[in-house]
C-alpha cells in the first residue's frame, strides 16, 4: 500500500518535472520566434536570410527586440514568481507584488519626475525605483506602528493605505501636470510599456533581478513552511519573520527595478500564479519554477501583440489586463473550478 | 517542588503574561515532566492553557523562571534542533492553497533538511507511513480545503508525527473529533508513548484524560496550577471546583467516567 503510493508519487513529480522542462522548451521556442517577429520589413516574420543581407534589419534586431524581448521574459517571469511569494507569504489569493505601496509608489515617483524634475528617462527610472522602495519602507513601517491585528494583517493594511497616499498624490500631480506635454506621458507611464527598452536600461536592472529571481528559486519548497502561521512555522523549525523578511524583499526589488523602466503593467503577478495552480497544485516545489516560465510565456506573448497588432504601439498593460482578465474569468468558470473556503 | 534531573520538560517558576503592568496569565507555574509519559493540561477555557504550550514551545519567553527541554533552556536551542526535539499539533489552520495532504504533511520534514533543502524519496515515505499511523492514508491526494475539521486535525497530527520530535503539544486535540476518530486518536497517543514519545496535550474532555493522561496539570484561575498524578489531581471536587458544576467520578467496566448535574 504504502509501497504503491510512493511510487505514485515519485511518478507526479517526475511528470512535473517533465512538464517544466516542456515549459522551458516552449519559452526557448518563444523567443527564438519572437526576434524574428515584427514589423519591419513587412507585419510579420521576417526570414533568417534578411539578417544577413539588410543591415538595418540586423540593427534593430540586436539593438532594439532583442533588449525588450530579454525585457518581457524577466519582466514576466519576476511579476509572476514575486506575486506566487506574496500570495503565500501573505496567505491570500488576492494580493499582487505591488500591493505593499509599490506600485503606486512607483507611479508617484515616475509622475514626481515628469512633472517636476524635468522628463528625462533616467531621472523617471530613478525616481520611480526610489519611491517603490521607499513605499515598501513606508508600509513596512507603518505596520510595525499599528496597534491592531496580527502582523500579515498590519502589513496588508499599511500597504493599502500608503497605497491609497500614494495614488492621492498622483492625481494631484496629474492636476497640476501640463495637459499638452506632462499629461499624456504619465498617462502613457501609468499603462506600462516597453517600447523605450534599450540596452543600458535592460542592464541596469539585471542585478537585481537575477540575483532576486535566484533568491526565490532557492527558497521553492521553503515557500510552503514560510506559508503557515507564524507559530507552526517557528515549531517546523523556521525563524519565520527573518526568512519571510527576505523574501519579500526578494520578491520587491525586482518588481520595483521592473517597474521603473517597464511603467505599470497590471495582472500579471497576480494571474499567472493561479494559472500555475491548477496546472501543479499549491506545492510550489514546482509551482515557483513553473510560474516563472509561465509568466515569461505570458509577458512576452502580450508584448509580441503590443508591438506587432497595430502600426502604432499599443500599450502593454492595457493587453496584460485584458489577456489577463479573460483567463481569469475562463479559470473561475470552467467546469472544473473548485470553490476554495 | 522537587526538579527531577531526567526530566524531559521542566517549567521552574514560571511567569508570563501578554501585557505589561496587568496580572500575568500564568504565575509561578512548576512541574517537571519525565520522558515517556503522558501530560495532560486542564482548566476552564482562559486558564492560560495554550499560553503554558507556547512556551513549551520556545514561542514565548517567560517573565521570569525558566522552561529547560533535557536540561537545556529551551530557548538555547538551534531552530531545526528544537524542531527534531518538539512538534507542535496546533488545534486547527487555516491555508486557502490546495496543498494536498500528503504535501502538507511533508512539510513536517523540515527540521530533518537543510535550511533551503527540498525533501527526497526518504522523506515522502516517512510522511506516507505517518498519514496511515494516523489512519488518513486514504486521503493523502486529497485537497487540504476539502477535509472535514476533524480529518484535518488527524493530518495535523500525522505532520507532527512525520516530525519525529521527542515531545509532542497536542493542542485540544480532540476538539473537532466525533467519537470513532476520538478513540483512535486515543490509541495513537498510547502506541506514540509506548514508542517512547513524550506527550503533552490540554484537553477539555475528563474522559480522555482519564483514558491516556499518566500526570495531570490542573489549572484554574487565581490559584497556583497543582501537579500530579491523575488520582490525586483529577477528583470530584477540584473539577466541581474548577468547572463549576456538581462533577461525580463513577466506574463502568472498571474505566472512570465523568457525570455532572
Amino acid at each position: 500500500m504504502s509501497e504503491l503510493a510512493l511510487r505514485a508519487v515519485i511518478a507526479r513529480n517526475a511528470r512535473r518535472r517533465h512538464l517544466i522542462g516542456l515549459l522551458a522548451a516552449g519559452l526557448i521556442a518563444l523567443l527564438a520566434i519572437s526576434i524574428l517577429l515584427g514589423r519591419y520589413p513587412a507585419p510579420g516574420l521576417m526570414p533568417w536570410s534578411r539578417l544577413q543581407e539588410d543591415e538595418l534589419a540586423a540593427r534593430l534586431v540586436v539593438n532594439l527586440r532583442i533588449p525588450r524581448l530579454l525585457t518581457a521574459l524577466l519582466l514576466g517571469m519576476t511579476l509572476s514568481a514575486a506575486g506566487m511569494v506574496f500570495q503565500l507569504l501573505f496567505s491570500n489569493p488576492l494580493v499582487e507584488p505591488g500591493f505593499l505601496g509599490v506600485s503606486q509608489g512607483a507611479a508617484f515617483g515616475a509622475a514626481f519626475a515628469i512633472v517636476l524634475l524635468g522628463s528625462g528617462a533616467l531621472m523617471t527610472q530613478a525616481s520611480a525605483a526610489a519611491f517603490a522602495l521607499a513605499g515598501l519602507g513606508f508600509s513596512y513601517l507603518m505596520a510595525r506602528r499599528l496597534r491592531f491585528g496580527g502582523w500579515v494583517l498590519r502589513l496588508v493594511l499599511a500597504g493599502i493605505a500608503v497605497s491609497a497616499l500614494f495614488s492621492a498624490g498622483v492625481g494631484l500631480l496629474k492636476y497640476i501636470a501640463d495637459p499638452l506635454t506632462q499629461l499624456p506621458e504619465i498617462t502613457f507611464w501609468l499603462l506600462g510599456s516597453l517600447a523605450s527598452i534599450t540596452w543600458p536600461k535592460l542592464i541596469s536592472v539585471l542585478p537585481a533581478v537575477t540575483v532576486s529571481l535566484f533568491v526565490m528559486l532557492l527558497f521553492r519548497w521553503r515557500l510552503n513552511v514560510l506559508s503557515l502561521n507564524e507559530e507552526t512555522a517557528f515549531s517546523l523549525g523556521a525563524a519565520p519573520h527573518r526568512e519571510r523578511l527576505v523574501l519579500i524583499l526578494a520578491a520587491v526589488a525586482p518588481t520595483a527595478a521592473l517597474i521603473s523602466i517597464s511603467g505599470m503593467v497590471g495582472w500579471i503577478g497576480l494571474i499567472v500564479p493561479h494559472i500555475t495552480r491548477r496546472l501543479f497544485d499549491a506545492d510550489t516545489r514546482f509551482g515557483l519554477p513553473a510560474t516563472m516560465l509561465i509568466g515569461g510565456i505570458f509577458a512576452m506573448l502580450c508584448d509580441n501583440a503590443a508591438r506587432t497588432l497595430l502600426a502604432g504601439e499599443i500599450p502593454l498593460g492595457i493587453l496584460t489586463s485584458l489577456l489577463g482578465a479573460l483567463i481569469f474569468l475562463g479559470l473561475m468558470t470552467a467546469q472544473q473550478f473548485r470553490a476554495r473556503t | 517542588m522537587t526538579h527531577d534531573r531526567e526530566a524531559l520538560l521542566t517549567f521552574r517558576d514560571v511567569t508570563f503574561g501578554y501585557r505589561p503592568h496587568h496580572p500575568p496569565v500564568l504565575d509561578c507555574v512548576n512541574f517537571s515532566l519525565r520522558p515517556g509519559r503522558v501530560l495532560a493540561i486542564v482548566g476552564p477555557n482562559g486558564a492560560g492553557k495554550t499560553t503554558l504550550l507556547a512556551l513549551a514551545l520556545g514561542w514565548l519567553s517567560p517573565w521570569r523562571g525558566d522552561v529547560l527541554l533535557a536540561g537545556r533552556a529551551i530557548q538555547s536551542y538551534k531552530r531545526n534542533e528544537r524542531g527534531r526535539w518538539l512538534a507542535l499539533v496546533p488545534q486547527s489552520e487555516h491555508t486557502p492553497f490546495d496543498y494536498s495532504a500528503l504535501e502538507y504533511v511533508l512539510m513536517g520534514r523540515a527540521p530533518h533538511l537543510p535550511p533551503l533543502g527540498i525533501p527526497g524519496p526518504v522523506d515522502y515515505e516517512i510522511a506516507l507511513d505517518a498519514l496511515a499511523r494516523a489512519g488518513i492514508a486514504a486521503l493523502a491526494n486529497r485537497p487540504v480545503p476539502q477535509l472535514s475539521g476533524g480529518e484535518r486535525q488527524l493530518m495535523l497530527l500525522a505532520r507532527a508525527i512525520a516530525q519525529q520530535p521527542r515531545l509532542m503539544l497536542l493542542d485540544e486535540p480532540t476538539a473537532h473529533l466525533d467519537l470513532h476518530n476520538k478513540a483512535r486518536l486515543i490509541q495513537i497517543m498510547r502506541h506514540l508513548r509506548a514508542q517512547g514519545v513524550t506527550l503533552v496535550m490540554t484537553n477539555h474532555e475528563p474522559d480522555v484524560v482519564l483514558a491516556v493522561a499518566d500526570d495531570v496539570l490542573l489549572m484554574e484561575a487565581g490559584r497556583p496550577p497543582v501537579f500530579g498524578l491523575p488520582d490525586e489531581v483529577f477528583t470530584e471536587d477540584a473539577l466541581s471546583r474548577i468547572y463549576r458544576l456538581p462533577i461525580r467520578l463513577i466506574e463502568v467496566n472498571g474505566r472512570k467516567q465523568v457525570v455532572w448535574t
